[in-house]
Protein backbone atom coordinates (compact mmCIF):
# COMPACT_ATOMS: atom_id res chain seq x y z
CA UNK A 1 0.00 0.00 0.00
CA UNK A 2 2.72 2.22 0.72
CA UNK A 3 4.59 0.90 -2.10
CA UNK A 4 2.20 2.18 -4.04
CA UNK A 5 1.44 5.85 -2.75
CA UNK A 6 5.25 6.11 -3.70
CA UNK A 7 4.79 4.84 -6.63
CA UNK A 8 1.82 7.12 -7.48
CA UNK A 9 3.26 10.00 -6.17
CA UNK A 10 6.86 9.50 -8.24
CA UNK A 11 4.52 9.08 -10.99
CA UNK A 12 3.01 11.94 -10.49
CA UNK A 13 6.13 13.71 -9.85
CA UNK A 14 7.45 12.46 -12.83
CA UNK A 15 4.23 13.67 -15.34
CA UNK A 16 4.20 17.18 -13.56
CA UNK A 17 8.26 17.63 -14.19
CA UNK A 18 7.55 16.71 -17.96
CA UNK A 19 4.82 18.78 -18.54
CA UNK A 20 6.68 21.72 -16.94
CA UNK A 21 9.92 20.53 -19.39
CA UNK A 22 7.20 20.68 -22.25
CA UNK A 23 5.70 23.97 -21.56
CA UNK A 24 9.12 25.45 -20.91
CA UNK A 25 10.02 24.21 -24.38
CA UNK A 26 6.87 25.34 -25.82
CA UNK A 27 7.50 28.85 -24.27
CA UNK A 28 11.42 28.50 -25.36
CA UNK A 29 10.32 28.21 -29.15
CA UNK A 30 7.67 30.57 -28.98
CA UNK A 31 9.95 32.95 -27.78
CA UNK A 32 12.62 32.35 -30.09
CA UNK A 33 9.61 32.31 -33.30
CA UNK A 34 8.64 35.87 -32.23
CA UNK A 35 11.93 36.86 -33.06
CA UNK A 36 12.37 35.67 -36.17
CA UNK A 37 8.68 37.10 -36.72
CA UNK A 38 9.69 40.27 -36.28
CA UNK A 39 12.76 39.74 -38.68
CA UNK A 40 10.24 38.87 -41.44
CA UNK A 41 7.69 41.65 -40.67
CA UNK A 42 10.71 44.10 -40.31
CA UNK A 43 11.68 42.87 -43.81
CA UNK A 44 8.13 42.70 -45.19
CA UNK A 45 7.11 46.17 -44.08
CA UNK A 46 10.33 47.97 -45.35
CA UNK A 47 9.97 46.24 -48.80
CA UNK A 48 6.46 47.25 -49.63
CA UNK A 49 7.89 50.91 -47.86
CA UNK A 50 10.14 50.74 -50.72
CA UNK A 51 8.99 48.69 -53.37
CA UNK A 52 5.03 50.41 -54.23
CA UNK A 53 7.05 53.70 -54.94
CA UNK A 54 9.44 52.27 -56.66
CA UNK A 55 7.36 49.98 -58.51
CA UNK A 56 4.36 53.15 -59.17
CA UNK A 57 8.07 55.23 -60.85
CA UNK A 58 9.15 51.89 -62.83
CA UNK A 59 5.74 51.91 -64.35
CA UNK A 60 5.76 55.78 -65.56
CA UNK A 61 9.22 55.12 -67.17
CA UNK A 62 7.59 51.68 -68.39
CA UNK A 63 4.92 53.94 -69.94
CA UNK A 64 7.58 56.93 -71.39
CA UNK A 65 7.31 58.54 -74.51
CA UNK A 66 10.81 58.32 -74.67
CA UNK A 67 11.66 54.79 -76.11
CA UNK A 68 15.21 54.67 -74.41
CA UNK A 69 13.68 54.44 -70.97
CA UNK A 70 11.12 52.18 -71.98
CA UNK A 71 13.32 49.87 -73.56
CA UNK A 72 15.61 50.12 -70.56
CA UNK A 73 12.59 49.29 -68.24
CA UNK A 74 11.58 46.48 -70.30
CA UNK A 75 14.72 44.90 -70.05
CA UNK A 76 15.48 45.53 -66.37
CA UNK A 77 11.78 44.01 -65.45
CA UNK A 78 12.75 41.45 -67.58
CA UNK A 79 15.73 40.54 -66.04
CA UNK A 80 14.02 40.94 -62.86
CA UNK A 81 11.21 38.80 -62.94
CA UNK A 82 13.27 36.60 -64.92
CA UNK A 83 15.13 35.00 -62.73
CA UNK A 84 15.11 33.60 -58.88
CA UNK A 85 14.77 36.24 -55.78
CA UNK A 86 16.86 33.65 -54.01
CA UNK A 87 19.67 34.22 -56.62
CA UNK A 88 19.25 38.15 -56.86
CA UNK A 89 19.97 38.15 -53.27
CA UNK A 90 22.98 36.06 -52.76
CA UNK A 91 24.26 38.19 -55.92
CA UNK A 92 23.63 41.50 -53.69
CA UNK A 93 24.62 40.38 -50.22
CA UNK A 94 27.67 38.35 -51.59
CA UNK A 95 28.54 40.23 -54.45
CA UNK A 96 29.91 43.57 -53.70
CA UNK A 97 32.15 42.07 -51.04
CA UNK A 98 33.83 39.82 -53.99
CA UNK A 99 34.18 43.01 -56.67
CA UNK A 100 34.95 45.74 -54.40
CA UNK A 101 36.81 43.67 -51.44
CA UNK A 102 34.85 44.79 -48.61
CA UNK A 103 31.32 44.21 -47.27
CA UNK A 104 28.62 47.31 -48.16
CA UNK A 105 26.57 45.26 -45.66
CA UNK A 106 27.41 44.87 -42.23
CA UNK A 107 28.23 41.39 -40.63
CA UNK A 108 25.45 41.61 -38.10
CA UNK A 109 21.88 41.38 -38.34
CA UNK A 110 20.71 44.56 -39.50
CA UNK A 111 22.89 43.97 -42.27
CA UNK A 112 21.95 40.71 -43.15
CA UNK A 113 18.23 42.62 -43.25
CA UNK A 114 19.08 45.33 -45.20
CA UNK A 115 20.31 43.69 -47.87
CA UNK A 116 17.59 41.20 -48.14
CA UNK A 117 15.14 44.86 -48.24
CA UNK A 118 17.34 45.91 -50.55
CA UNK A 119 16.92 42.72 -52.86
CA UNK A 120 12.99 42.50 -52.31
CA UNK A 121 12.91 45.74 -53.32
CA UNK A 122 13.94 45.78 -56.52
CA UNK A 123 12.28 42.70 -57.18
CA UNK A 124 9.00 43.56 -55.69
CA UNK A 125 8.84 46.70 -57.52
CA UNK A 126 9.05 45.13 -61.06
CA UNK A 127 6.52 42.84 -60.21
CA UNK A 128 4.06 46.00 -58.67
CA UNK A 129 5.14 48.59 -61.52
CA UNK A 130 3.24 45.64 -63.83
CA UNK A 131 0.29 45.54 -61.58
CA UNK A 132 0.20 49.69 -61.70
CA UNK A 133 0.83 49.94 -65.41
CA UNK A 134 -2.20 47.41 -65.98
CA UNK A 135 -4.44 49.75 -63.29
CA UNK A 136 -3.61 52.78 -64.94
CA UNK A 137 -4.05 51.78 -68.40
CA UNK A 138 -6.75 49.81 -67.60
CA UNK A 139 -9.01 53.07 -66.75
CA UNK A 140 -10.60 54.11 -69.85
CA UNK A 141 -9.33 57.24 -71.82
CA UNK A 142 -12.82 58.31 -72.17
CA UNK A 143 -12.46 58.92 -67.96
CA UNK A 144 -10.14 61.98 -68.59
CA UNK A 145 -11.17 63.13 -72.03
CA UNK A 146 -14.27 63.74 -70.39
CA UNK A 147 -12.63 65.79 -67.06
CA UNK A 148 -10.75 67.94 -69.86
CA UNK A 149 -14.23 68.94 -71.79
CA UNK A 150 -15.22 69.97 -68.22
CA UNK A 151 -12.17 72.26 -67.70
CA UNK A 152 -10.68 70.13 -65.01
CA UNK A 153 -6.91 70.40 -64.87
CA UNK A 154 -4.60 67.82 -65.23
CA UNK A 155 -3.79 67.12 -61.12
CA UNK A 156 -7.70 67.07 -61.03
CA UNK A 157 -8.51 64.71 -63.53
CA UNK A 158 -5.89 62.31 -61.61
CA UNK A 159 -7.07 62.69 -58.06
CA UNK A 160 -10.79 63.11 -58.18
CA UNK A 161 -11.65 60.60 -61.49
CA UNK A 162 -8.55 58.29 -62.55
CA UNK A 163 -7.04 58.08 -59.18
CA UNK A 164 -9.69 55.62 -57.19
CA UNK A 165 -10.27 53.63 -60.22
CA UNK A 166 -6.75 52.93 -60.71
CA UNK A 167 -6.64 51.81 -56.61
CA UNK A 168 -9.52 49.53 -57.42
CA UNK A 169 -8.00 47.74 -60.22
CA UNK A 170 -5.44 47.40 -58.37
CA UNK A 171 -5.87 46.19 -54.79
CA UNK A 172 -6.96 42.54 -56.08
CA UNK A 173 -3.73 41.61 -58.05
CA UNK A 174 -1.44 43.69 -55.45
CA UNK A 175 -3.30 41.59 -52.45
CA UNK A 176 -1.53 37.89 -54.34
CA UNK A 177 1.50 39.79 -54.51
CA UNK A 178 2.01 41.04 -50.98
CA UNK A 179 1.04 37.62 -49.64
CA UNK A 180 3.39 36.11 -51.46
CA UNK A 181 6.33 38.53 -50.42
CA UNK A 182 4.85 37.28 -46.37
CA UNK A 183 6.47 34.01 -48.04
CA UNK A 184 9.09 35.12 -49.81
CA UNK A 185 10.75 36.31 -46.84
CA UNK A 186 11.77 33.08 -45.97
CA UNK A 187 14.48 32.80 -48.52
CA UNK A 188 16.23 35.46 -46.69
CA UNK A 189 17.79 32.08 -44.37
CA UNK A 190 20.08 31.82 -47.42
CA UNK A 191 22.40 34.89 -46.12
CA UNK A 192 21.46 33.62 -42.78
CA UNK A 193 18.93 36.57 -41.24
CA UNK A 194 17.33 35.14 -38.76
CA UNK A 195 13.91 35.32 -39.71
CA UNK A 196 10.54 33.02 -38.83
CA UNK A 197 11.65 29.85 -41.05
CA UNK A 198 15.02 29.95 -39.83
CA UNK A 199 13.95 30.20 -36.12
CA UNK A 200 11.55 27.52 -36.53
CA UNK A 201 14.12 25.19 -38.52
CA UNK A 202 16.87 25.71 -35.58
CA UNK A 203 14.78 24.01 -33.29
CA UNK A 204 14.87 20.90 -35.34
CA UNK A 205 18.69 21.00 -36.56
CA UNK A 206 19.71 21.39 -32.65
CA UNK A 207 16.71 19.14 -31.50
CA UNK A 208 15.54 16.95 -33.85
CA UNK A 209 11.92 18.69 -33.03
CA UNK A 210 9.25 18.78 -35.89
CA UNK A 211 6.33 20.70 -34.20
CA UNK A 212 8.01 23.61 -34.11
CA UNK A 213 7.91 23.71 -37.91
CA UNK A 214 3.98 23.13 -37.99
CA UNK A 215 4.17 25.90 -34.98
CA UNK A 216 6.12 27.89 -37.51
CA UNK A 217 3.14 27.40 -40.06
CA UNK A 218 1.02 28.66 -37.95
CA UNK A 219 2.66 32.23 -37.31
CA UNK A 220 2.63 32.86 -41.14
CA UNK A 221 -0.84 31.60 -41.38
CA UNK A 222 -1.83 34.38 -39.19
CA UNK A 223 -0.36 37.05 -40.58
CA UNK A 224 -1.24 36.49 -43.85
CA UNK A 225 -4.95 35.99 -42.51
CA UNK A 226 -4.70 39.36 -41.05
CA UNK A 227 -3.59 40.53 -44.61
CA UNK A 228 -6.51 38.83 -46.49
CA UNK A 229 -9.21 40.65 -44.25
CA UNK A 230 -7.05 43.99 -44.59
CA UNK A 231 -7.65 43.24 -48.39
CA UNK A 232 -11.46 42.25 -48.47
CA UNK A 233 -12.35 45.08 -46.52
CA UNK A 234 -10.50 47.41 -48.93
CA UNK A 235 -12.22 45.49 -51.58
CA UNK A 236 -15.41 45.69 -49.97
CA UNK A 237 -15.04 49.46 -49.54
CA UNK A 238 -14.28 50.07 -53.02
CA UNK A 239 -17.14 48.05 -54.12
CA UNK A 240 -19.78 50.39 -54.30
CA UNK A 241 -18.71 51.75 -57.85
CA UNK A 242 -17.75 49.65 -60.85
CA UNK B 1 -23.73 87.34 -85.95
CA UNK B 2 -22.98 83.55 -85.62
CA UNK B 3 -21.91 82.91 -82.15
CA UNK B 4 -19.92 80.02 -83.62
CA UNK B 5 -17.57 80.41 -86.91
CA UNK B 6 -15.16 77.34 -88.02
CA UNK B 7 -13.19 77.83 -91.05
CA UNK B 8 -11.01 75.82 -93.08
CA UNK B 9 -10.13 73.20 -90.57
CA UNK B 10 -7.86 70.25 -91.73
CA UNK B 11 -7.35 67.42 -89.74
CA UNK B 12 -4.93 64.54 -90.52
CA UNK B 13 -3.50 61.48 -88.08
CA UNK B 14 -0.72 60.53 -90.09
CA UNK B 15 -0.99 60.42 -93.94
CA UNK B 16 -4.71 59.79 -93.78
CA UNK B 17 -6.54 63.14 -93.61
CA UNK B 18 -9.55 62.89 -91.89
CA UNK B 19 -11.26 66.38 -92.32
CA UNK B 20 -10.45 68.73 -95.43
CA UNK B 21 -11.46 72.56 -95.61
CA UNK B 22 -14.64 71.89 -93.69
CA UNK B 23 -16.43 75.25 -93.14
CA UNK B 24 -19.63 76.26 -91.24
CA UNK B 25 -20.91 78.44 -88.89
CA UNK B 26 -23.87 78.07 -86.64
CA UNK B 27 -26.44 81.20 -84.78
CA UNK B 28 -27.38 81.46 -81.63
CA UNK B 29 -30.09 79.09 -80.35
CA UNK B 30 -29.78 76.96 -83.21
CA UNK B 31 -29.66 73.10 -83.50
CA UNK B 32 -27.11 71.76 -86.11
CA UNK B 33 -27.36 68.30 -87.10
CA UNK B 34 -24.25 66.43 -88.63
CA UNK B 35 -25.01 63.27 -90.90
CA UNK B 36 -22.68 60.55 -92.31
CA UNK B 37 -21.48 57.15 -92.59
CA UNK B 38 -19.12 56.57 -90.24
CA UNK B 39 -15.94 57.21 -91.15
CA UNK B 40 -16.67 60.31 -92.66
CA UNK B 41 -14.79 62.64 -89.86
CA UNK B 42 -18.36 63.76 -87.86
CA UNK B 43 -16.82 62.38 -84.49
CA UNK B 44 -13.30 64.33 -85.31
CA UNK B 45 -14.55 67.41 -86.02
CA UNK B 46 -16.57 67.66 -82.91
CA UNK B 47 -13.23 66.18 -80.89
CA UNK B 48 -11.72 69.23 -82.82
CA UNK B 49 -14.57 72.14 -81.16
CA UNK B 50 -13.36 70.32 -77.58
CA UNK B 51 -9.80 70.76 -78.24
CA UNK B 52 -9.33 66.80 -77.57
CA UNK B 53 -8.10 66.99 -81.36
CA UNK B 54 -5.68 69.74 -82.32
CA UNK B 55 -6.83 70.60 -86.05
CA UNK B 56 -3.82 70.94 -88.57
CA UNK B 57 -5.64 74.19 -90.69
CA UNK B 58 -8.57 76.43 -90.03
CA UNK B 59 -9.35 78.58 -87.04
CA UNK B 60 -12.18 78.36 -84.75
CA UNK B 61 -14.08 81.25 -83.11
CA UNK B 62 -16.99 81.71 -80.61
CA UNK B 63 -18.91 84.73 -80.12
CA UNK B 64 -16.25 86.49 -81.99
CA UNK B 65 -13.37 85.51 -80.17
CA UNK B 66 -10.78 83.17 -82.33
CA UNK B 67 -10.07 80.55 -79.69
CA UNK B 68 -8.21 78.33 -82.36
CA UNK B 69 -5.97 79.84 -85.04
CA UNK B 70 -3.92 77.17 -86.78
CA UNK B 71 -1.95 80.07 -88.49
CA UNK B 72 -0.82 81.42 -85.32
CA UNK B 73 1.56 78.96 -83.11
CA UNK B 74 0.00 80.13 -80.20
CA UNK B 75 1.51 77.56 -77.23
CA UNK B 76 -1.60 76.74 -75.44
CA UNK B 77 -1.15 77.50 -71.49
CA UNK B 78 -3.49 74.72 -69.76
CA UNK B 79 -5.21 77.62 -68.27
CA UNK B 80 -6.16 79.42 -71.26
CA UNK B 81 -7.16 76.14 -72.99
CA UNK B 82 -9.23 75.26 -70.07
CA UNK B 83 -11.39 78.60 -70.17
CA UNK B 84 -11.69 78.03 -74.36
CA UNK B 85 -12.77 74.80 -73.45
CA UNK B 86 -15.49 76.16 -71.10
CA UNK B 87 -17.27 77.00 -74.44
CA UNK B 88 -18.15 73.92 -75.58
CA UNK B 89 -19.86 70.67 -73.43
CA UNK B 90 -19.84 67.22 -74.78
CA UNK B 91 -21.68 64.71 -74.56
CA UNK B 92 -19.53 61.06 -75.42
CA UNK B 93 -21.07 58.21 -77.37
CA UNK B 94 -20.39 55.92 -74.46
CA UNK B 95 -21.03 58.46 -71.51
CA UNK B 96 -18.13 58.77 -69.68
CA UNK B 97 -20.05 59.23 -66.40
CA UNK B 98 -17.16 59.01 -63.20
CA UNK B 99 -18.32 55.47 -61.95
CA UNK B 100 -17.15 56.27 -58.06
CA UNK B 101 -19.84 59.48 -57.82
CA UNK B 102 -23.45 59.29 -58.11
CA UNK B 103 -25.47 61.21 -60.24
CA UNK B 104 -25.77 64.12 -58.56
CA UNK B 105 -22.10 64.00 -57.68
CA UNK B 106 -21.25 63.66 -61.73
CA UNK B 107 -23.02 66.79 -62.55
CA UNK B 108 -21.54 68.89 -59.83
CA UNK B 109 -18.34 67.83 -59.94
CA UNK B 110 -16.73 70.03 -62.08
CA UNK B 111 -18.28 72.97 -61.08
CA UNK B 112 -17.62 72.75 -57.43
CA UNK B 113 -13.48 72.58 -58.80
CA UNK B 114 -14.12 75.16 -60.94
CA UNK B 115 -15.63 77.56 -57.52
CA UNK B 116 -12.55 76.92 -56.03
CA UNK B 117 -10.42 79.47 -57.79
CA UNK B 118 -13.03 82.30 -56.92
CA UNK B 119 -11.89 84.89 -55.09
CA UNK B 120 -14.86 84.53 -52.36
CA UNK B 121 -14.85 81.30 -52.23
CA UNK B 122 -12.98 80.98 -48.88
CA UNK B 123 -15.81 83.88 -47.46
CA UNK B 124 -19.09 82.20 -49.59
CA UNK B 125 -18.12 78.35 -49.49
CA UNK B 126 -21.46 77.40 -48.03
CA UNK B 127 -23.32 79.55 -50.14
CA UNK B 128 -21.79 79.05 -53.52
CA UNK B 129 -21.55 75.07 -52.83
CA UNK B 130 -25.64 75.23 -52.04
CA UNK B 131 -25.90 77.28 -55.36
CA UNK B 132 -23.94 74.32 -56.89
CA UNK B 133 -26.35 71.67 -55.42
CA UNK B 134 -29.44 73.02 -56.13
CA UNK B 135 -28.30 73.74 -59.86
CA UNK B 136 -27.38 70.16 -59.89
CA UNK B 137 -30.56 69.34 -58.61
CA UNK B 138 -32.97 71.03 -61.17
CA UNK B 139 -30.61 69.78 -64.33
CA UNK B 140 -31.04 66.35 -62.88
CA UNK B 141 -34.86 67.30 -62.55
CA UNK B 142 -35.28 68.82 -65.74
CA UNK B 143 -33.49 65.52 -66.97
CA UNK B 144 -36.32 63.56 -65.30
CA UNK B 145 -34.10 61.83 -63.34
CA UNK B 146 -35.45 63.41 -59.42
CA UNK B 147 -35.51 60.42 -58.21
CA UNK B 148 -32.48 59.13 -59.30
CA UNK B 149 -29.75 61.20 -58.04
CA UNK B 150 -27.93 59.45 -55.48
CA UNK B 151 -27.60 56.40 -57.80
CA UNK B 152 -24.27 55.46 -59.20
CA UNK B 153 -23.60 55.63 -62.85
CA UNK B 154 -23.97 51.39 -62.89
CA UNK B 155 -27.49 51.10 -61.17
CA UNK B 156 -28.80 53.66 -63.89
CA UNK B 157 -30.06 52.10 -67.31
CA UNK B 158 -28.17 53.66 -70.79
CA UNK B 159 -30.68 55.96 -71.05
CA UNK B 160 -30.49 57.67 -67.74
CA UNK B 161 -26.71 57.43 -67.71
CA UNK B 162 -26.45 59.17 -70.88
CA UNK B 163 -29.51 62.23 -69.11
CA UNK B 164 -26.92 62.31 -66.33
CA UNK B 165 -24.30 63.02 -68.93
CA UNK B 166 -26.18 65.81 -70.74
CA UNK B 167 -26.98 67.17 -67.55
CA UNK B 168 -23.38 67.47 -66.34
CA UNK B 169 -22.53 69.45 -70.01
CA UNK B 170 -25.13 71.78 -69.19
CA UNK B 171 -23.78 72.06 -65.47
CA UNK B 172 -21.29 74.83 -66.58
CA UNK B 173 -23.80 76.61 -69.16
CA UNK B 174 -21.52 76.12 -72.69
CA UNK B 175 -22.23 78.34 -75.40
CA UNK B 176 -22.64 75.23 -77.66
CA UNK B 177 -23.44 71.76 -76.71
CA UNK B 178 -21.87 69.35 -78.44
CA UNK B 179 -23.65 65.76 -78.58
CA UNK B 180 -21.31 62.39 -80.25
CA UNK B 181 -23.71 59.90 -81.50
CA UNK B 182 -25.75 60.25 -78.30
CA UNK B 183 -28.13 57.35 -78.47
CA UNK B 184 -25.57 54.86 -80.45
CA UNK B 185 -24.38 53.07 -77.30
CA UNK B 186 -28.44 52.52 -76.52
CA UNK B 187 -30.62 49.31 -76.83
CA UNK B 188 -33.48 51.25 -79.26
CA UNK B 189 -35.67 51.36 -76.88
CA UNK B 190 -34.15 53.73 -74.90
CA UNK B 191 -33.58 55.94 -77.49
CA UNK B 192 -36.76 57.86 -77.17
CA UNK B 193 -36.07 59.21 -73.39
CA UNK B 194 -32.55 60.45 -74.37
CA UNK B 195 -33.91 62.20 -77.94
CA UNK B 196 -37.21 63.93 -76.34
CA UNK B 197 -34.33 65.40 -73.75
CA UNK B 198 -32.39 66.33 -76.84
CA UNK B 199 -35.50 67.90 -78.13
CA UNK B 200 -36.85 70.06 -74.89
CA UNK B 201 -33.40 71.49 -75.19
CA UNK B 202 -34.09 72.89 -78.60
CA UNK B 203 -37.37 74.07 -77.71
CA UNK B 204 -35.42 75.91 -75.18
CA UNK B 205 -33.47 77.11 -77.97
CA UNK B 206 -29.97 75.41 -76.68
CA UNK B 207 -27.39 76.04 -79.29
CA UNK B 208 -26.57 72.09 -79.81
CA UNK B 209 -24.82 70.65 -82.37
CA UNK B 210 -25.57 67.02 -82.68
CA UNK B 211 -23.62 64.28 -84.49
CA UNK B 212 -26.40 61.61 -84.97
CA UNK B 213 -27.91 58.33 -87.34
CA UNK B 214 -31.50 59.29 -86.55
CA UNK B 215 -32.12 61.11 -89.79
CA UNK B 216 -36.24 61.60 -88.37
CA UNK B 217 -35.24 62.95 -85.22
CA UNK B 218 -32.46 65.43 -87.17
CA UNK B 219 -35.10 66.61 -89.72
CA UNK B 220 -37.40 67.05 -87.09
CA UNK B 221 -35.28 69.17 -84.39
CA UNK B 222 -32.41 70.89 -86.34
CA UNK B 223 -32.22 74.15 -87.81
CA UNK B 224 -29.38 73.39 -89.97
CA UNK B 225 -27.85 70.09 -91.42
CA UNK B 226 -24.53 69.27 -92.70
CA UNK B 227 -23.90 66.13 -94.24
CA UNK B 228 -20.14 64.72 -94.20
CA UNK B 229 -18.54 62.15 -96.71
CA UNK B 230 -14.87 61.43 -96.53
CA UNK B 231 -13.72 64.38 -94.48
CA UNK B 232 -15.41 67.02 -96.53
CA UNK B 233 -19.03 68.79 -95.80
CA UNK B 234 -20.71 67.78 -99.26
CA UNK B 235 -23.93 69.30 -98.67
CA UNK B 236 -25.12 71.74 -96.17
CA UNK B 237 -28.96 73.69 -95.45
CA UNK B 238 -32.07 73.15 -94.18
CA UNK B 239 -32.65 69.71 -93.02
CA UNK B 240 -35.88 69.40 -94.58
CA UNK B 241 -34.37 70.49 -98.43
CA UNK B 242 -31.33 68.13 -97.56
CA UNK B 243 -33.33 65.08 -96.58
CA UNK B 244 -36.16 65.21 -98.34
CA UNK B 245 -34.57 66.80 -101.60
CA UNK B 246 -30.62 66.55 -101.94
CA UNK B 247 -28.79 67.96 -104.22
CA UNK B 248 -25.79 65.86 -103.92
CA UNK B 249 -25.15 62.64 -105.43
CA UNK B 250 -23.51 61.24 -102.65
CA UNK B 251 -26.07 62.54 -100.84
CA UNK B 252 -28.65 61.15 -102.08
CA UNK B 253 -27.02 57.97 -102.07
CA UNK B 254 -26.28 57.87 -98.37
CA UNK B 255 -29.94 58.59 -97.77
CA UNK B 256 -30.93 55.93 -99.86
CA UNK B 257 -28.53 53.15 -98.05
CA UNK B 258 -29.87 54.56 -94.59
CA UNK B 259 -33.92 54.70 -95.61
CA UNK B 260 -33.32 50.38 -97.23
CA UNK B 261 -31.48 49.59 -93.74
Amino acid sequence: MELLYLNRKALGEGFYYLKGMVIGMFWTVTQSLLGGLLTTFRIFIFTLLIALPLGLIIAFGAMSRFKPLRYLVDVLVWVIRGTPLMLQLIIIFYGPGLWLGHNIWSGNETGRITATVVAFSINYACYFSVIFRGGIEGVPVGQREAGEVLGMTKSQIFFKVTLLQMVKRVVPPMSNEIITLVKDTSLARIIAAYELTFAGYSFMKSDGLTWPLFYTGVFYLAFVGILTLLFNYIERRLDYFR
Amino acid sequence: MAILEVKNIEKHFGSTQVLKDVSFSLEEGNALAIIGSSGSGKTTLLRCLNFLETPNQGSIAVKGETLFDASVPLKQHEKDLRKKRLHFGMVFQSFHLFPQYTALENVMLAAQLLAKERTDYKQNKKEILAEIETRGKALLDQMGLQDRMDHYPHQLSGGQQQRVAIARALALSPDILCFDEPTSALDPELTGEVLKVIRGLAEQKTTMIIVTHEMAFARDVADQIIFMDDGVIVEQGDPRQVIDNPREERTKQFLTRYTEG
